[in-house]
């Protein structure tokens, strides 16, 4: 049962070890921290390098933590239920317990894991290589930050305090209206995607006018970078899908707090507009996640290659077109919801007809490998590995998009197996591809690569273990979300199998991890700023990138601008001189985006407990600092040339 | 005609072979997708053995490029493999890997297309008969118009014969799926929602609901037991004969959330099938149905389409709208 029985000050008592560990884990990190920071005098540096900055880089830096700290959070999930399945009729969780673990472990692993990864690397490398000294609007792109964290933290202490959401990460009504899960869980689901789904529609504007008002110049569109582009199509999905899921889950909120009835059947609702509703944000929202890992694709292949990409223009057409089909796909999540065949037939055509331009990308990316000098640096590996582990997804992507066979694989572990195939196999390992690929133009220096080895075979081995057998579970009958299941149908051993293959991919996490801590200490310096021999504009400047990025805006005449220059020997035209120098126009440091997350997750914590007026103190907050915001004279100050002319010749560039 | 279903054939085959080798073990009854005991899921089976067979044409070419040119192109001293920086453009290429998908798409989709407007027709001229599916938290509610009898958590069909399975849900939404019969259609509340199925031999046939409702979801197992058309009477006749009956206070007792084993009951109320339609939420959607069935002449005969149909409308609901509270 949802802890609805219990009074609101009864909510941390829960009476099981697991959730006291968690609390206790909590509390101890906490004090950790807090220690920490308190000894070594590090709260000021912390507000003021880090809570106020509006700098890309920095919250590019923050967003990748998070998302490292959160594929911690759901993976740990992933193993806990992987445990419970190990064996058939299995006690370690039960099933209050196993219900909450694979919601979160949905919700995290896609909202608040890939979701920032993709920020982080937008972050990272957008406005670099354009040539822009930050995106559009700085100041949004730290609201934008400052949302998504709050909203993790709310979905996470849901854990502790009052219960996890248990409905599933779509959270079908009526199954998760009030009347058949009530206490907060729930609301924690809702008020937290709504908190970081604002918060990821401030990032679609922002790069999507970062990306078509702030190039260098003489970079037109068929000049940028793969990386730039697949941002472009991912900003358009962001833009356009994202408020159809805010207002979905204000609809199933209001159901739920106010007792309307947009869900409720029985007074005359209808569930079926939440499973649309949900999808038509749901289907984009696939396509926002693996956009971007193409366009890192992209970029490693053609660099580790040292080739030009193949068919350029065929990748930017097909990166659109992907976008444009994904809003025509979203009843493929509901084949077996009884609609007419003609609606089905249409939805099972266009489903398809997303594998046709993602070949296309895979031959192009084959292609640019074809008489290239393949150097086999992690990024390059994780792309290799990607290609058959992607394609092998998309192949069982096309099987799932044929309507009446997907009547056999709907909601089973055929399904299960599929989708982890094609996020983890395309988006997470594309976000790892790009980890290794930028972490030295972020840091300062390079991921080692004998761990890192480690980590990738570990990972990819326990990938094949974990999710293959899974296929089969499916075809055996064995649905998703089942917290046990019985001996005598034959899915014990996959089931074993699968288990240990998490595992393993478990070890290969540990592994990642201890690379970057190794790294940090023994890592290989990056002196050039260009460690990879790169082709655009970021591996132009040092690592890390002073935080006017560029001291003076190069002008860019053609595609892999600094590639081609240095082919012929013209890299020096990129070096800043003194003479172009002018002060910088840059933006100032600001705590509002940190405190408007801050007053956001009061709301959040009002609505979800229903206790108003916190939450009308929430929008207080909310308000006032809006209003703050707008008569702020001068967020606004410029760098002089001497501060410039500083920079540069300490970082040896003058 | 007759090359087209060699081809038909040929493929099957090709996919059969494919299947089972990457199943190394092969198919037996476990494998419940790919051993079905009836019409509706030996034709899925095929659909899913072309789009393997389909899917192949590109995956094996994907893998084998990969292998070969990551090998031959690696970047190592003394690698004779030519190095062209600049060989970015190739009309050819470009048509080869837009085309093919194109014609890849274009048979499957046709293909698919075909399949999901038959599997909406029932699956052979026998006449059919009429099964009243209701999903509970956590258990499954059959009703048998024929001989007006009721089971909880197993069902009754004859072999041969096509069944009109009729879906609803009295909790929140659920998914019936006998995977060795067919694929799945969900339940929901408020609608009535049609599924044909049909077992070609004798057999007991697992099923489960397939879309998660809560707590007991893991444990919403049922059976479906198929029978030659005389046992299937007898059966009903044996029932009738030793059941109790199905009372509204039994009803009421069922639609409480618990995990319960199977029961029978002789009788059940007149009309409560559609009764729980109606009551959850069906009589708002009479507006939507009547469209339907405008939309769908055919909506209301026994060859309907798959969809949402008028409780009242389906074709073995002779009885009245008895309100039964």
């Amino acid at each position: 049962m949802p802890p609805s029985h219990l009074s609101h000050w009864g909510l941390l008592i829960t009476g099981d070890p697991l959730i006291y560990g968690a609390d206790a884990s909590i509390a101890l990190a906490s004090i950790a921290i807090v220690y920490v920071l308190t000894k070594y005098k590090k709260w000021k540096w912390l507000w003021d390098e880090w809570l106020t900055t509006v700098d890309h880089k920095k919250i590019g830096i923050m967003y990748l933590i998070a998302a490292i700290l959160m594929l911690f959070r759901a993976g740990t999930d992933a193993e806990l239920m992987r445990t419970q399945l190990a064996l058939p009729n299995l006690h370690f969780l039960g099933p209050e317990h196993y219900d909450q673990i694979f919601t979160t472990h949905g919700t995290v692993m896609l909202l608040f894991m890939a979701m920032p990864f993709i920020f982080a690397l937008m972050n990272i490398a957008v406005p670099l290589q354009i040539g822009a000294r930050d995106v559009a609007f700085p100041y949004l792109n730290a609201i934008s930050f400052w949302l998504f964290f709050f909203a993790a933290m709310l979905i996470n202490i849901s854990f502790v305090i009052g219960g996890s959401p248990d409905a599933g990460w779509t959270s079908y009504a009526p199954l998760a209206g009030s009347t058949f899960d009530p206490g907060p869980g729930e609301n924690f689901y809702l008020m937290a995607l709504e908190i970081t789904g604002i918060g990821s529609i401030g990032t679609g504007i922002n790069f999507l006018a970062t990306i078509l008002k702030m190039r260098a110049p003489g970079m037109s569109l068929m000049k940028m970078p793969l990386f730039t582009w697949s941002i472009v199509a991912t900003s358009i999905l962001i833009v356009y899908a994202f408020p159809a899921l805010t207002v979905v889950l204000a609809l199933l909120l209001i159901d739920r707090v106010a007792g309307a009835h947009f869900f409720t059947i029985t007074a005359g609702g209808n569930p079926m507009m939440y499973i649309n509703m949900f999808w038509i944000w749901g289907h984009p929202e696939v396509y926002i996640l693996i956009l971007p890992a193409f366009g890192v694709f992209s970029e490693i292949v053609s660099t580790f290659s040292r080739k030009t990409i193949f068919g350029y223009k065929s990748m930017v057409f097909s990166l659109l077109l992907i976008s444009l089909i994904s809003y025509f796909v979203w009843a493929h999540h509901f084949f077996t919801m009884g609609a007419d065949a003609s609606v089905n037939s249409f939805f099972a055509i266009a489903s398809m007809l997303v594998g046709i331009p993602t070949g296309v990308k895979i031959f192009n990316w084959l292609f640019t490998m074809f008489r290239g000098r393949i150097r086999m640096k992690m990024p390059m590996l994780w792309t290799i590995a990607f290609i058959p582990c992607f394609t092998m997804g998309g192949m069982t992507g096309v099987m799932l998009a044929a309507a009446p066979a997907d009547y056999q694989y709907h909601n089973s572990y055929f399904l299960v197996a599929h989708f982890h195939q094609v996020l983890i196999g395309g988006t997470l390992f594309g976000m790892l591809a790009a980890m290794y690929y930028w972490w030295p133009k972020v840091f300062g220096f390079l991921l080692d690569e004998r761990w890192a080895k480690w980590a990738f075979w570990m990972f990819n081995i326990g990938f094949y273990v974990c999710f293959e057998p899974q296929y089969v579970l499916g075809l055996m009958g064995m649905q998703r979300r089942m917290y046990t299941y019985p001996s005598g149908l034959g899915w014990t051993d996959l089931n074993f199998i699968s288990t240990i293959g998490a595992f393993i991919m478990g070890l290969g996490f540990i592994f990642l991890v201890w690379d970057i801590i190794y790294s940090i200490r023994y890592g290989e310096r990056d002196l050039t700023g260009d460690p990879w021999d790169g082709r655009t504009l970021e591996w132009s400047l040092p690592s890390p990138a002073p935080h006017y990025n560029f001291a003076v805006i190069p002008h860019v005449t053609q595609l892999d601008h600094w590639w081609e220059l240095k082919q012929q020997g013209r890299q020096d035209e990129l070096r800043p001189k003194a003479s172009e120098m002018r002060p910088i126009h840059m933006p100032k440091n600001s705590g509002k985006p940190f405190l408007l997350g801050l007053a956001f997750f009061v709301v959040g914590v009002g609505f979800v407990f229903e206790w108003y007026a916190l939450a009308v103190i929430g929008f207080l907050g909310v308000g006032a600092l809006l209003l703050a915001r707008s008569f702020e004279a001068h967020p606004d100050y410029h760098i002089p040339v001497d501060e410039v002319v500083h920079t540069e010749t300490a970082l040896g560039r003058l | 005609m007759k090359g087209k279903q060699q081809t038909r054939r040929l493929l099957t085959y090709a996919g059969v072979g494919a299947v089972a080798t990457v199943m190394l073990s092969g198919c037996g009854a476990q494998y419940q997708v790919l051993d079905p005991a009836g019409p509706v899921g030996q034709q899925e089976l095929n659909l899913i053995v072309a789009s393997v067979v389909l899917m192949l044409i590109v995956i094996i070419p994907v893998i084998a490029i990969l292998v070969y040119v990551v090998y031959r192109y690696r970047d190592k001293p003394g690698n004779t493999a030519p190095y062209d920086p600049h060989f970015s453009d190739s009309k050819v290429l470009e048509v080869i890997w837009w085309g093919i998908p194109i014609i890849i798409v274009a048979i499957l989709g046709t293909e698919t297309v075909r399949t999901t407007f038959q599997l909406t027709k029932p699956p052979s001229n026998a006449t059919p008969i009429t099964v009243e599916v209701t999903s509970l938290d956590w258990k499954w509610l059959f009703q048998y118009p024929d001989g007006h009898v009721a089971t909880v958590n197993y069902a009754y069909i004859p072999v041969g014969v096509p069944v009109n399975f009729v879906l609803t849900s009295d909790a929140p939404m659920n998914s019936f799926w006998v995977p060795r019969l067919g694929g799945q259609e969900y339940t929901m509340p408020g609608m009535a929602m049609t599924l044909w199925l049909q077992a070609a031999q004798p057999g007991v046939y697992y099923g489960h609901g397939a879309n998660f409702t809560g707590r007991g979801f893991s444990h919403t197992t049922f059976y479906v037991t198929a029978v030659p058309m005389d046992k299937y009477h007898q059966w009903i006749a044996h029932v009738q004969q030793t059941a109790p009956a199905l009372t509204q206070t039994d009803y009421r007792q069922l639609s409480v959330p618990s995990v319960i084993g199977n029961e029978t009951f002789s009788s059940y109320p007149t009309g409560s099938f559609e009764n729980t339609v109606l009551q959850d939420g069906g009589k708002y959607m009479a507006e939507s149905m009547q469209m339907m069935s405008k939309l769908h002449p055919a909506a209301g005969s026994s060859t309907m389409p798959s969809g949402m149909t008028m409780p009242s409308t389906t074709p073995t609901h002779k009885t009245g709208h008895k309100k039964h509270n």
